[in-house]
């Protein structure tokens, strides 16, 4: 199918776009990389009257180390974050999730900043920002705000994202010596959404983990964290933790909740694996 | 003008290309309909089957998840472009000898994916990584095997080839 008609508007500054924003409120859409927003208007599962089109917004893609954290901007491509140094040596995980997004000419196009707004509940990208506590760079028409990973992801696409607010920049706590991540999804081809994956970060405590953080994607309308699986961990127990895991996933086109339910388990077992490995 | 119909100007095989488009054509679209580039095709138009595979600004994407109006300015090569240059001339060559393809419907996007992968990849690369790189292009002809055969054996003549001064 074809889109239905709309109109096209290149904005050139955070400003002008927000005012676009406030201008067409609800029949306007945020064009960015486009991957997910251009498939459902080619479906027409949506179709706005205005496309505001953010990526001639300079400044918007920059991946740097401000001190202890790690900022990726939203306009920052997949490509450009999977071949960066700086995520490689500083955000692990980030760098273990990002093959798994798409395919090469997908990635081309993605953005960072999308992909967390658009807030699809069997992403890798929110399921990533969620285990990794961090935060999401807000601006809007009352200036800029910050919101927790945790508080961002309110529902089925739904996120703490006001209508007239744009998504700037993430940032997450760069890793040190003692971070340990893991990373693994179960997906039929590679490159499509996962049945279901796991996200997860801790820090090395002797001989243990402490702070782990189980985000699983593929499990429900948002990214789940999985709290009693976390404190099982911590204390040393992965049969444990595979037993407490509280997940309750719906039947959907790819599997059963009972065949989700159990793949969630192989999941933890391999990433409680990763996790107590040396990594850095 | 209204913001529905915008003016573009791009680059299109090395072409000056000047056009008036509407804001709601996708590039492939653009380039079959407007251009007559009809090498480009278009199968599932939400970005999973990788048919309408091109390349702008040097980088494949999806022809279907791509504005023509957020090509102005932008360079972009079509199968057209990559085979008058012949810059996949032995792609094209290795694929009909080895019968890689049967429909050809998938070719073009195959063959572009298929470049992009020999130009980055340092060394030549393995049948499992030739396999993970056209994952996001279907072919419902060959079971893939032959198409990983004609890329492999191209990607090792080339290597010779750079070996030999």
């Amino acid at each position: 199918m074809k889109p239905s008609p709309f109109a096209y508007i290149k904005a050139r500054t955070l400003k002008q776009a927000v005012t676009l924003l406030a201008k067409h409120k609800d029949d306007a859409r945020l064009l960015a990389g486009g991957q997910s927003l251009i498939a459902t208007l080619n479906m027409r599962l949506s179709a706005p009257e205005v496309l505001i089109d953010i990526n001639g917004i300079k400044g918007l893609d920059g991946i740097a180390k401000k001190g202890k954290f790690v900022e990726i901007g939203a306009l920052a491509r997949h490509t450009q974050v999977e071949c960066s140094d700086i995520i490689s040596k500083h955000a692990p995980l980030i760098a273990l999730a990002m093959p798994h997004i798409g395919h090469p000419a997908i990635r081309n196009r993605g953005t960072f900043g999308g992909s967390i707004a658009f807030a699809d509940p069997a992403a890798e990208l929110p399921a990533c920002i969620l285990a990794l506590d961090g935060e999401i760079n807000i601006a809007g028409p009352n200036g800029k705000r910050k919101v927790k990973a945790d508080a961002f992801f309110k529902g089925l696409f739904e996120t703490a994202l006001r209508p007239q607010e744009i998504v700037t920049a993430v940032r997450i706590p760069a890793a040190d010596r003692s971070t340990r991540v893991g990373f693994s999804e179960l997906a039929r081809r590679h490159g499509d959404y996962a049945i279901v994956g796991l996200a997860a970060s801790a820090r090395v405590n002797g001989q243990g983990l402490a702070g782990v953080r189980l985000a699983f994607f593929g499990v429900g309308a948002t990214p789940v964290r999985a709290k009693k699986a976390e404190a099982a961990l911590v204390a040393g127990n992965i049969d444990a933790a595979v037993d407490a895991l509280d997940l309750e996933p719906h039947d959907d086109v790819q599997a059963t909740a009972k065949v989700k339910k159990h793949l969630a388990g192989v999941l933890l077992r391999r990433v409680a694996k990763q996790l107590l490995e040396a990594r850095l | 003008m209204s913001d529905h119909v915008l003016d573009i100007s791009l680059i299109v095989n090395g072409e000056r290309v000047r056009e008036h488009v509407d804001a709601r054509k996708t590039l492939v679209d653009f380039l079959r309909e407007d251009l007559s580039l009809t090498g480009s095709h278009v199968g599932c138009e939400h970005g999973v089957c990788g048919a309408c595979t091109v390349r702008v600004n040097g980088e494949i994407v999806r022809g279907c998840l791509m504005l023509a109006v957020q090509c102005d300015g932008a360079k972009v090569e079509t199968i057209e472009g990559l085979s008058d240059s012949g810059e996949v001339a032995d792609l094209q060559m290795a694929f009909e000898q080895r019968n890689a393809l049967q429909c050809g419907y998938c070719t073009p996007g195959m063959l572009t994916t298929a470049q992009d992968l020999l130009t980055r990849a340092k060394n030549v690369p393995s049948r499992e990584e030739i396999r993970e790189y056209i994952s996001g292009n279907y072919c419902r002809c060959t079971g893939y095997h032959a198409i990983i055969d004609a890329v492999e054996s191209v990607a090792q003549a080339r290597a010779k080839r750079k070996v030999k001064p």
